[in-house]
């Protein structure tokens, strides 16, 4: 298994966030993506999972598919106001077994029991989602990925606004699943973290600035020029002319060429 | 005290063989209509309901010029016309990128405009007011028998999609992630609004359809947290509104369908006030919290 970025630019209304990448993500690595806000870390991820389409170059999920991998976005969307319980939102992520018809069985009934243990939500899951705090709807949501059982787990920012315990308690979940032979992919801004849990990792600021294990890449060198990058898109920007063959780190054809449309 | 309600509420919903019709079309829209209002309201398209009611004119307009008062071509009218509409609304918001409900209003208005437009172009007279308002009790047999197949399809259609509509109405992007299903189950599930749209047009009216569909499980929302309690206990208060609208149009001698939507406005305000969940009395009344 693998996920090639060959020569991937993604962006929005055709302004490139993330341009010009070239990266492999091998099985088995825990990944940590870290950079700038708005330098392209989510959006790789949305790119992953064919969210959006890219501008250039292509994404290949090498001996993978979109179902076999666990994602869980930014800020998420759950609907607290939906007349769900704690144990029913969790219960969505045996979909990829049970689909849209097959019941839930006793071993099924079981497997959520163990998710709701694991993430120490015992006791609060037949509670309704709007009774649940931000922290144990993160909870949940972790739960809903043990059970989707997924060979690549992929987390953008999974620790925004959680308590220092419930972040303790979700990383013996992440290094369960690293220990497991899983892929973790993880965008985080706690360079501590990164430094602990993870072999490898890649910081991007609109393209790549380094790449490899993270006390080499968590240079205050790499730092400074990830977040002295410009990350607005330039609305007189020309057409970027690059050729996908060179990989020169000369990307004046997206910033400086003044041309009006 | 037998006496009362016989000659009160047995005699008028009996007797008459159009308070009978109306009693069972009623019934039969509990059935379907308020199943996919609870949908409507949980996705937060209460208003996208009722602006779909509009969009459904043009197309039971066209039948009528073509058919006449043909129940056939009116339905077949309005379920493509509203079915175009959520389908138009769709891709242009797809490909626009504006959100959906913009692109809603554009084409409803659009598609009222139209409908309007040929009604009156007919110069047949054609009473617009009851095309607005409907007529519960001159429903034809045909009108029946839509009404039946249409909850059939209904409850057909909610029950194949029951289970990625619901984790798409909580939480979009997860069911994005796992399967590309989400764009059909929402079409799909539009579609059987509009079904439930054109039903309830010829039953009750355009104006008054949506409130059949989403006032029941607005209400039912205040007495319990369950999805399915909801579902059903929104059928049952569809039913019983249904019952006893039709029971006071007829003593008090006004139209079917308001005295139906009235009543269940009424229910609402009481189920605001008294439910057990969130209901206005229960939080006023309950001071103290628990220990822990």
């Amino acid at each position: 298994m693998k996920i090639v970025f060959s020569d991937i630019t993604l962006g929005y209304y055709r302004h490139p966030v993330v341009h010009h990448l070239n990266l492999e993500i091998g099985e088995g690595t825990a990944t940590a993506i870290v950079g700038p806000n708005g330098g392209g870390k989510s959006t790789l991820l949305k790119g992953i999972m064919g969210f959006i389409r890219p501008l250039s170059g292509s994404i290949i999920l090498e001996d993978l598919s979109l179902r076999e991998i666990g994602y869980l976005p930014q800020s998420s969307a759950v609907d607290k106001t939906f007349p769900l319980t704690a144990a029913e939102l969790i219960a969505t992520g045996l979909w990829k077994t049970s689909g849209w018809f097959r019941r839930i069985g006793a071993a099924d009934r079981a497997r959520i029991q163990d998710a709701i243990r694991k993430v120490r939500l015992s006791g609060m899951e037949n509670e309704p989602l709007k009774a649940l705090s931000g922290g144990q709807i993160q909870r949940a949501l972790f739960a809903r990925l043990i059970l989707q059982d997924a060979r690549v787990i992929i987390l953008d920012e999974p620790f925004n606004a959680i308590d220092f315990k419930t972040i303790n308690d979700l990383w013996e979940l992440i290094e369960d699943w690293k220990k497991e032979g899983r892929t973790v992919i993880a965008v985080l801004h706690n360079y501590q973290m990164v430094r602990e849990h993870f072999d490898d990792a890649i910081m991007i600021s609109r393209e790549l600035i380094a790449r490899g294990k993270p006390d080499e890449v968590l240079t205050e060198e790499n730092v400074t020029r990830a977040f002295g990058m410009e990350i607005f898109p330039h609305h007189n920007a020309g057409i970027c002319r690059r050729s996908p063959e060179k990989h020169d780190h000369h990307h004046t054809e997206h910033q400086n060429v003044e041309h009006h449309h | 005290m037998w006496n009362i309600i016989i000659d009160n509420i047995w005699d008028p919903l009996f007797s008459y063989d159009f308070m009978r019709r109306a009693l069972v079309s009623l019934f039969i829209l509990s059935l379907s209509a308020p199943v996919a209002g609870v949908f409507l309201s949980l996705r937060k398209l209460s208003l996208s309901g009722d602006a779909l009611s509009h969009a459904i004119l043009p197309g039971a307009a066209t039948g009528y010029l073509l058919k006449g008062l043909s129940v056939t071509a009116m339905t077949i009218g309005g379920i493509l016309a509203g079915t175009l509409v959520i389908f138009m609304s769709a891709l242009f918001s797809r490909l626009s990128r504006n959100t959906e409900d913009s692109s809603l209003a554009v084409f409803y208005l659009v598609s009222l405009a139209l409908g309007v437009l040929i009604i009156s172009l007919s110069g047949s007279g054609v009473d617009l007011m009851s095309f607005l308002f409907g007529s519960v009790f001159t429903i034809s047999g045909d009108t029946v028998i839509f009404l039946g197949i249409n909850a059939v399809i209904t409850l057909l259609i909610m029950a194949v999609i029951l289970r990625p509509l619901i984790i798409d109405s909580v939480d979009p992007l997860y069911l994005a992630s796992v399967s590309r299903c989400g764009p059909w189950v929402h079409f799909a599930f539009m579609f059987a609004v509009v079904m439930n749209l054109v039903a309830g047009f010829e039953a009750i009216g355009t104006l008054m359809a949506v409130g059949m569909m989403v006032i029941p499980g607005i209400s039912a929302r205040f007495w319990s947290f369950r999805l399915g309690t909801i579902i059903l206990l929104s059928i049952v208060i569809a039913t019983l509104s249904s019952l006893s609208g039709l029971l006071l149009s007829f003593h008090l001698n006004i139209p079917g369908g308001p005295s139906v939507i009235l009543i269940l406005g009424g229910v609402y305000l009481l189920s605001f006030l008294f439910g057990f969940r969130n209901g206005l009395l229960f939080k006023i009344f309950s001071p103290k919290h628990y220990e822990s």
